[in-house]
């Protein structure tokens, strides 16, 4: 039999070594996966982790793409990161980042084509409160009705799918576009745009934000009540309760924070890297954010590396399926294992394990 | 609007068939929230039970041997969350989004060349004398074996809990799993077992969906069932035959909408094609409203990770 004690003091060493080992394992059998496939599982690997960042060849494009993808998986995880401490499960991001992109977008699209300063930081607004009101919707059903808020918030993701459509096709689709879905270019309308800041680099003002929130999260977290009270949530439910901690406010903040994160994420994408509202706009973001907190082990700069990491994947992926013809399919399943070997690892981190020799009577 | 076009005993009869993937995978879900453990996996489970019978059939042109691959598929994809969540004791949230993202990744990996493709046929199985019933026979008896297996699982497990010590065991070990420990049940092995149990439900699920219902297939085509599936637990409040009336209705719901789409309405397509989400919304708040009042009816010891005493 195997015993669990949980550890007194949590190890630094293996607090990191957990996700390292997580990474080598998913390596080892996403490896596997591509032999079975019929391909060289070394190349593949290489092609995925090394080349996007060292190739001489590829490296020129890889490296601002790297970036580009990370800030929005970056920024959704951060807000996710708050709520999975305090065991509120907001599944939903990736509708948030929809409406985020959608409420931005109309206020963009409404003012085209004035051009004047505050037009950017409307939509900013635009994309925040999107997101933000997107999510309290399973906040306030939680709060009111003890609904539970992660089949609500995922039910919303398609709901938010279908807006989109609708908008793409309807409300927000392009004049001037001759009858095709999607909007107008928005990265091309100057006073909305979103462009690369230093050219060559990837850096866009999404990217600043997502370095901003990881600084300005880190220090809300170690030095903020409420910080400290989603912390105590997650690890000690009852003594946040004698402590008179308000469960109402945590759930509003939490779900909150997340939606508006998500939103202006979206909204940054929408005015940068995609440009236009379409049917296809979301690519998965939100979800695959899901692995970036856990992987970060739900603290910010972990989360800032994870983004990294899983926005190589993406990367990586893209060009194993450019030259080895991997489809896209298999950097899914790839994730999908990341996820399973981290959760895995954890047990290592919150418990010491030893062999109990069962009693004989 | 002419709702007379649409006959209504073949609407009763599409509308059993629309519900029993739903049905087969909230059932299995039912069995494994009723030991303590919450599988939010549900929709991976289902779309790999969808395309490893997909390909089975294609294989093997048996639809028999499609539905068979539908539940050891469920089951082994199952087999790693239980592995995850009772082995290395991970969080079971967590654990059950993976196992989606996973599901759904690995099935677009598999299913990437069998895009297009028509399954072989699964023919109907007339029960005699009442499949010749005006009306009811249509809307009742004329299905496949399929339907009729998932309505006697309802029964089989709604018996299974009330009168046999196997489902007063699993209720123990689900309710309170250190009182079962204690006496004596072997609490990892049986959420084990029951995880597997749910996984092939969920996989028969997926397989009517992709051999069955729609029959074709098409990368991450079961859109959000699995996640209806879950609510639907939670509507029927862990009771099977509420369970059945719950998985109805949703099936109504869904085929109502296609079939007002199908007659061109001026109501709006994405509109009608988000009712069925909307409606589960609507359906949680309202059970949840309801209960808030009265006492929990979920399992107690449900989500929580047993580590042993």
């Amino acid at each position: 039999m195997l015993r669990f004690e949980p550890r007194k003091n949590r190890s630094k060493f293996l607090e990191i070594s957990a996700p390292i080992i997580a990474v080598i394992m998913t390596m080892i059998f996403g490896g596997l996966l591509f032999y079975l496939m019929g391909k060289n599982p070394f190349e593949a690997i290489k092609l995925i982790f090394w080349d996007p960042v060292m190739s001489p060849t590829f490296a020129e494009y890889s490296r601002p793409q790297l970036v580009v993808k990370a800030a929005p998986l970056i920024l959704i995880a951060l807000g996710l990161s708050f709520g999975f401490r305090a065991n509120i499960w907001n599944i939903g991001a990736e509708g948030q980042y929809i409406m985020g992109a959608l409420a931005s977008g109309s206020i963009g699209l409404a003012l085209y084509p004035l051009q004047a300063w505050y037009i950017f930081p409307l939509m900013i607004i635009g994309g925040i409160l999107g997101g933000l009101i997107w999510a309290m919707i399973p906040a306030i059903l939680k709060i009111k009705f003890n609904t539970n808020e992660i089949l609500v918030s995922l039910m919303l993701v398609y709901v938010a799918e279908q807006i989109l459509a609708l908008a793409s096709v309807g409300f927000l689709r392009n004049p001037e576009g001759l009858g095709f879905p999607g909007s107008r270019d928005l990265s091309k309308y100057s006073s909305a745009a979103n462009p690369e800041l230093i050219s060559g680099t990837g850096i866009h003002l999404g990217v600043i934000s997502a370095f901003l929130g990881v600084i300005l999260l880190t220090y809300f977290l170690s030095y903020h009540r409420t910080g400290f009270h989603i912390k105590l949530i997650g690890q000690a439910p009852r003594a946040a309760n004698f402590a008179g901690v308000d469960l109402r406010y945590i759930i509003i903040f939490c779900l909150g924070l997340s939606g508006g994160l998500a939103g202006v994420a979206g909204m940054f994408e929408l005015t940068g890297p995609a440009g236009l509202i379409n049917i296809d706009f979301n690519v998965g973001y939100g979800f695959t954010a899901i692995i970036v907190a856990f992987l970060g082990r739900l603290n910010p700069v972990g989360i800032l590396l994870a983004g990294l990491l899983m926005s190589l994947t993406y990367v990586g992926g893209e060009l194993a399926q450019f030259m080895m013809n991997i489809p896209a399919a298999a950097i899914q399943v790839f994730q999908g294992m990341l996820l399973f070997f981290l959760l895995s690892t954890d047990l290592l981190v919150t418990y010491k394990i030893s062999v109990k020799t069962p009693i004989r009577k | 609007m002419d709702l007379g076009d649409i006959k209504i005993s073949l609407l009763l009869a599409s509308l059993i068939v629309a519900a029993t993937p739903i049905l087969l995978a909230a059932l299995g879900e039912l069995i494994v929230e009723k030991t303590g453990v919450l599988n939010l996996g549900v929709e991976g489970m289902m779309i790999f039970g969808a395309i490893a019978g997909f390909i089975a059939t294609i294989e093997t042109g048996s639809p028999w041997v499609g539905f068979l691959f539908s539940i050891l598929g469920g089951a082994a994809i199952a087999f790693i969350f239980a592995l995850v969540t009772q082995i290395f004791r991970a969080n079971q949230v967590a654990s059950g989004l993976a196992l989606t993202l996973f599901g759904l990744g690995l099935s677009s990996l598999l299913g990437h060349s069998y895009t297009g493709i028509k399954p072989a046929a699964f023919s109907d199985l007339h029960i005699p004398i009442l499949s010749e019933i005006p009306i009811l026979g249509v809307i009742l008896f004329q299905h496949d074996p399929i339907i009729y297996f998932s309505i006697l699982a309802v029964a089989a497990v709604y018996f299974l809990f009330r009168n046999f010590r196997l489902g007063l065991i699993l209720k123990a070990v689900g309710e309170n799993h250190d009182s079962a420990h204690a006496l004596g049940y072997n609490v990892i092995l049986i959420r084990f077992g029951a995880i597997l149990v749910g996984g092939a439900f969920a996989g028969l699920g997926g397989g009517y969906l992709s051999l069955v219902r729609v029959p074709q297939w098409t990368e991450g085509m079961t859109a959000g069932a699995g996640w209806i599936a879950l609510a639907l637990v939670v509507f029927a409040s862990w009771q099977p035959f509420r369970l059945l009336i719950g998985a109805y209705i949703f099936g109504g719901v869904t085929l109502l909408q296609l079939n007002l789409q199908a007659l061109g309405l001026e109501i709006n397509v994405a509109l009608l094609s988000m009712s069925p989400y909307l409606v589960t919304i609507g359906v949680l708040v309202f059970m949840s409203a309801r209960r808030s009042r009265g006492s929990l009816e979920a399992p107690r010891s449900l989500g929580k990770t047993f580590f042993g005493l």
